[in-house]
């Protein structure tokens, strides 16, 4: 594989040719947030947390998405790149109900963290609440759609790991909704295999295990690379 | 790939033919589940779920992918659409000459939003975001006739008849 | 199969049909003037020709779009022999009318009610797209052939490489018709040069900027011409699949397009061993079902492979990983339409026209509040004053003009003071609106610039896809900051948020629909200001907001 050299904030950096400049960028210890982004599944540049400035580019680029190029310039954090990463999270605190001191995930939520990484405390736009429903009809797990940023990693997990295909996006724009088979009761779904990869990669309190308590659900994701690697066929 | 073995149809109903002929002209392929939506919908009216769980089955395709596309694309209903649709379109040029007046009074009196149907099933009412006749603004499509310039009275007295008799027409 | 000569006979037997006759009678069968009654104009106007015996002289032609479209249906009389050619368009032409303009045509006399086919809104225009709108039937494919349709392409096939077509398209200086303005030809090289073991040409016909409605027409009124330019692209770049991608809404546009493709097939024009060589192209209509954001070239494909019509990130770009994968060159219908022209002239001929950077004409749908709404295609750089008030006839009823939208959801409001600001890509980007496909709205002094934006914003609302983030929630949230401000209940905090908002939207969406939704609020915003501030204190000047009720209602 060839290599390339990249400028990272100033510092030099050796690449892949081929690979995604958030690899190259977790390689070399530098971080950017990221929401929608999970190691073993596909990446989408959804939730634009990872928006890189790159010398010559008009445009910011999501880090997840682009491949790196020799003598690539890359900006990771600046004042401007900060204000957006906490405006976008404000926007999606905005959009739905993410109240941490009555969820499950408080204390392990990815949301979460990364606003107090940001220094994001208050938002400032209207609140849309929108009346959204928990369906707890699955016997070992459940979903609350308050809780939910459309991040896909569950429509991700279930279609490219576990080949199922149960979950999908259906609507669109703010009426976007995760939904298994045709928006049916999960517990009525018959492609379900009650895996529960889709709870583990989960970023927020959305998807959780059944009969946990506030702050009781923690998420657990180490599995997802290894079993990327196993469903590629590479050793 | 492996065959998929394509799924009887779900009922006897003989408009299912123009469905299958125009999934078998796409060789049963996944990509052809939007020109299948539209097979389906000019056939019956609208997506219901056995419906879809058909094109999803013949085609190969998740359930959630079927739902999925049928909730994205507007064009698209998964509910049985009243008797007579009247369009309303609120495109630039219909904004700005008198669409929305139309829009309200229309739903005003006969208690219907836009995107619903009324409750006695005459009358679906939506609207378009431009249906490209901004010469004729503000413009209506009353059943697939594409009237304009309208005033909400003109409308309001050409929809009168869908209210009247049940074989009614907005003409 | 047909062969250059083949296809000059049937040319020439096309012609000698229609020389025959001595008067014409083309009537508009545009969806516009369709709807408004042009079948039974036709109907009446045929009746009454066979009435009097004068069908051996004079032809009733159903045609595409003859422009004017606010005075539909439109009839134009067309006197072939006698004193000179004349012609004469009668405007809002009813059916009871048809003896009397027969009578009249016959008595070699122009019709009662007419508009001089010499006005500016004719005289003014430069038809390359549109030259045969208006003129053939599209229905026809012998009309078309009679006036050079498939020539190019056979030409091409016959006469030149793969790699002179690029040149020629290159030297042309064609820039992409749907708004973004990218070099036609170095798009087409890219694809040329990408390799994939299949590879597709697409049409995008999914226009659905509000207010613009020039593909519909072209596609209506002269399909042939579109399908001749994506055969020879897929000439150009080595494919053998394309897709017509077009909205659901133009029923009529689906229909000739999808006869056209037909008779193309039938005659060898598409297909295996086309024009009598071993090229082969085969052409498929795709219908949408209603997203707008499916105009994104990238959602479009995933439209076409029958998925949710939601963008992913460029790079990758189309033209090396596309449909299926493969390399896939896309334009749209206006883009496509240039292409046969600039192959039988030549790139500088099309060089000639138009400006420096912007080459060409652009075919625009002027619409709102002017006089002669329809369709007009000047060169590149008419300055926007002579398109509104002499091609335009100015604004109605006396009234002001105050804004002209153009791009759309995309695009801004340009005001009075940049009137004389001549049309091309990058004047109107630096007016902070864009050339976008073609819509041309005006607005008058009754028009409230916070209500315009915030009609923009609904539609891009709307019509997120809610992939990313910012154009999902930041629509949403930039709406209801509109909404409070047309409510006149709005704060400077809520100004200063307006536009921090709109750069955070603009700079971090995903696709074309998030980055250029904020467009619409800060070209007002630049240019009418003053207009928010007295949203601000309670009152719309134009009298259209909420915000005016309630000031009124206080005093």
């Amino acid at each position: 594989m060839s290599v390339c050299t990249l400028f990272v904030d100033g510092r030099e950096v050796s690449a892949g040719a081929g690979e995604t400049l958030l690899e190259v960028l977790r390689e070399n210890g530098i971080d950017v947030p990221t929401l929608c982004n999970l190691e073993g599944l596909s990446a989408v540049g959804a939730c634009r947390m990872c928006l890189v400035a790159v010398k010559g580019q008009g445009r910011l680029m999501p880090a997840c998405t682009t491949r790196v190029w020799d003598h690539m310039e890359v900006t990771t954090h600046d004042e401007r790149l900060d204000r957006y990463r906490r405006g976008v999270l404000e926007l999606l605190f905005a959009e739905r109900n993410h109240v941490c001191s009555v969820c499950v995930a408080s204390g392990h939520c990815e949301l979460q963290s990364l606003a107090a990484q940001l220094g994001m405390d208050h938002v400032r736009f209207d609140y849309l609440h929108p009346p959204l429903a928990v369906d707890a009809s699955h016997p070992r797990f459940a979903i609350d759609h308050n809780r939910c940023i459309l991040c896909t990693r569950c429509v991700r997990v279930c279609d490219e790991i576990e080949g199922a295909h149960t979950w999908d996006v259906a609507g669109r724009g703010v009426k976007a909704w995760v939904v298994t088979d045709l928006a049916e009761p999960w517990g009525e779904s018959s492609t379900c295999t009650s895996c529960g990869k889709c709870v583990q990669v989960c970023p927020t309190g959305s998807l959780f295990v059944k009969g946990h308590a506030v702050g009781e659900m923690e998420k657990r994701t180490a599995f997802l690379p290894y079993l990327a690697r196993r469903r590629k066929g590479t050793p | 790939m492996p065959h998929v073995p394509t799924p009887p149809a779900p009922s006897a109903d003989k408009r299912w033919k123009l469905v299958t002929t125009s999934l078998r002209r796409q060789g049963n392929a996944p990509h052809a589940l939007i020109e299948g939506m539209h097979a389906v919908q000019q056939a019956f009216g609208h997506l219901e779920p056995a419906s879809l769980r058909y094109l999803a089955a013949a085609l190969g395709v998740p359930l959630s992918k079927a739902y999925g596309v049928a909730t994205f694309y507007h064009h698209f209903v998964l509910e049985p659409p009243g008797a007579h649709t009247c369009v309303v379109c609120l495109g630039t040029a219909c904004h700005l000459k008198g669409g929305p007046a139309i829009l309200s009074a229309v739903e005003r009196a006969h208690r219907v939003k836009a995107g619903q149907t009324t409750a006695g099933g005459e009358l679906s009412l939506l609207v378009a975001r431009c249906i490209g006749v901004c010469s004729l603004a503000p413009a209506v499509v009353l059943d697939g006739d594409i009237q304009g310039p309208c005033t909400p009275a003109q409308v309001l007295e050409r929809l009168a008849p869908c209210f009247e008799e049940p074989e009614g027409s907005p003409r | 199969m047909t062969t250059p000569d083949e296809l000059g006979d049937l040319a020439e037997r096309a012609r000698e049909a229609d020389a025959v006759y001595c008067e014409r009678l083309r009537v508009c069968t545009a969806a516009s003037c369709l709807s408004s009654g042009g079948a039974a104009v036709e109907a009446a106007l045929a009746a009454e020709i066979a009435a009097r015996g004068l069908g051996e002289r004079c032809q009733v032609k159903p045609v595409g779009c003859l422009g004017l479209c606010s005075q539909g249906p439109i009839v134009a009389v067309e006197t072939l022999a006698g004193e000179g050619r004349a012609e004469h368009l009668v405007p809002r032409m009813q059916p009871d009318e048809a003896a009397a303009v027969v009578e009249r045509m016959a008595a070699e006399l122009p019709p009662e009610r007419s508009i001089a086919a010499d006005i500016p809104f004719f005289s003014r225009q430069q038809r390359i797209v549109t030259a045969n709108c208006g003129r053939i039937d599209p229905n026809r494919i012998e009309d078309a052939l009679a006036v050079g349709g498939y020539e190019a392409l056979l030409h091409a096939l016959h006469e030149m490489t793969p790699a002179e077509v690029l040149d020629e398209v290159h030297r042309s200086g064609l820039r992409g018709r749907g708004g973004a303005g990218y070099p036609t030809g170095l798009k087409w090289r890219t694809v040329a040069k990408a390799a994939g073991a299949q590879k597709y040409v697409i049409c995008n016909a999914d226009e659905g900027d509000p207010g613009a409605y020039m593909d519909r027409s072209v596609l209506e009124s002269d399909p042939h011409r579109v399908i001749e330019g994506m055969a020879i692209g897929a000439y150009a770049v080595g494919a053998s699949e394309g897709y017509v991608y077009v909205r659901a809404e133009y029923q009529l546009a689906i229909e000739r397009l999808k006869a056209a493709i037909r008779q193309a097939d039938r005659l060898g024009l598409l297909g295996s061993a086309m024009g009598g060589t071993s090229f082969r192209f085969h052409v498929e209509v795709r219908i949408g079902a209603g997203a707008y954001v499916c105009g994104e070239e990238t959602a479009l494909l995933a439209s076409i492979e029958g998925g949710r019509g939601t963008p992913r990130p460029r790079p990758p770009y189309p033209a090396e990983t596309g449909l299926f994968g493969m390399p896939t060159l896309i334009n749209n219908v206006e883009t496509w339409a240039n292409v046969p022209p600039i192959v039988r002239r030549g790139g500088e001929w099309f060089a000639s026209i138009g400006t420096e950077r912007s080459k060409g004409t652009k075919v625009f749908a002027l619409a709102g509040k002017v006089v002669n709404n329809g369709l007009v295609e000047v060169p590149m750089g008419t300055p926007l004053r002579e398109m509104i008030f002499e091609l335009g006839g100015g604004i109605p009823d006396g009234a002001a003009f105050k804004a002209v939208q153009t791009g759309g959801p995309s695009g801004g409001c340009i005001p009075a003071e940049h009137l004389d600001a001549p049309v091309d890509y990058e004047t109107l980007t630096q007016l902070g609106s864009i050339m976008g496909s073609g819509g041309m709205i005006v607005m008058d002094e009754h028009d409230c610039m916070v209500d315009v934006a915030k009609f923009f914003m609904g539609f891009c609302r709307d019509e997120s896809c809610g992939k990313c983030v910012p154009c999902r929630v930041g629509t949403v949230e930039l709406h209801h900051l509109l909404e409070a401000l047309a409510r006149g209940s709005a704060s400077e905090r809520d100004l200063a948020l307006l536009e921090e908002l709109c750069d955070l939207v603009r700079h971090t969406s995903l696709c074309g629909l998030g980055q250029s939704a904020p467009n619409p609020v800060l070209s007002t915003l630049r240019y009418f200001r003053d207009e928010y501030r007295a949203h601000l204190a309670g009152r719309c000047p134009a009298g259209v907001c909420a915000a005016s009720a309630r000031s009124e209602a206080a005093q």
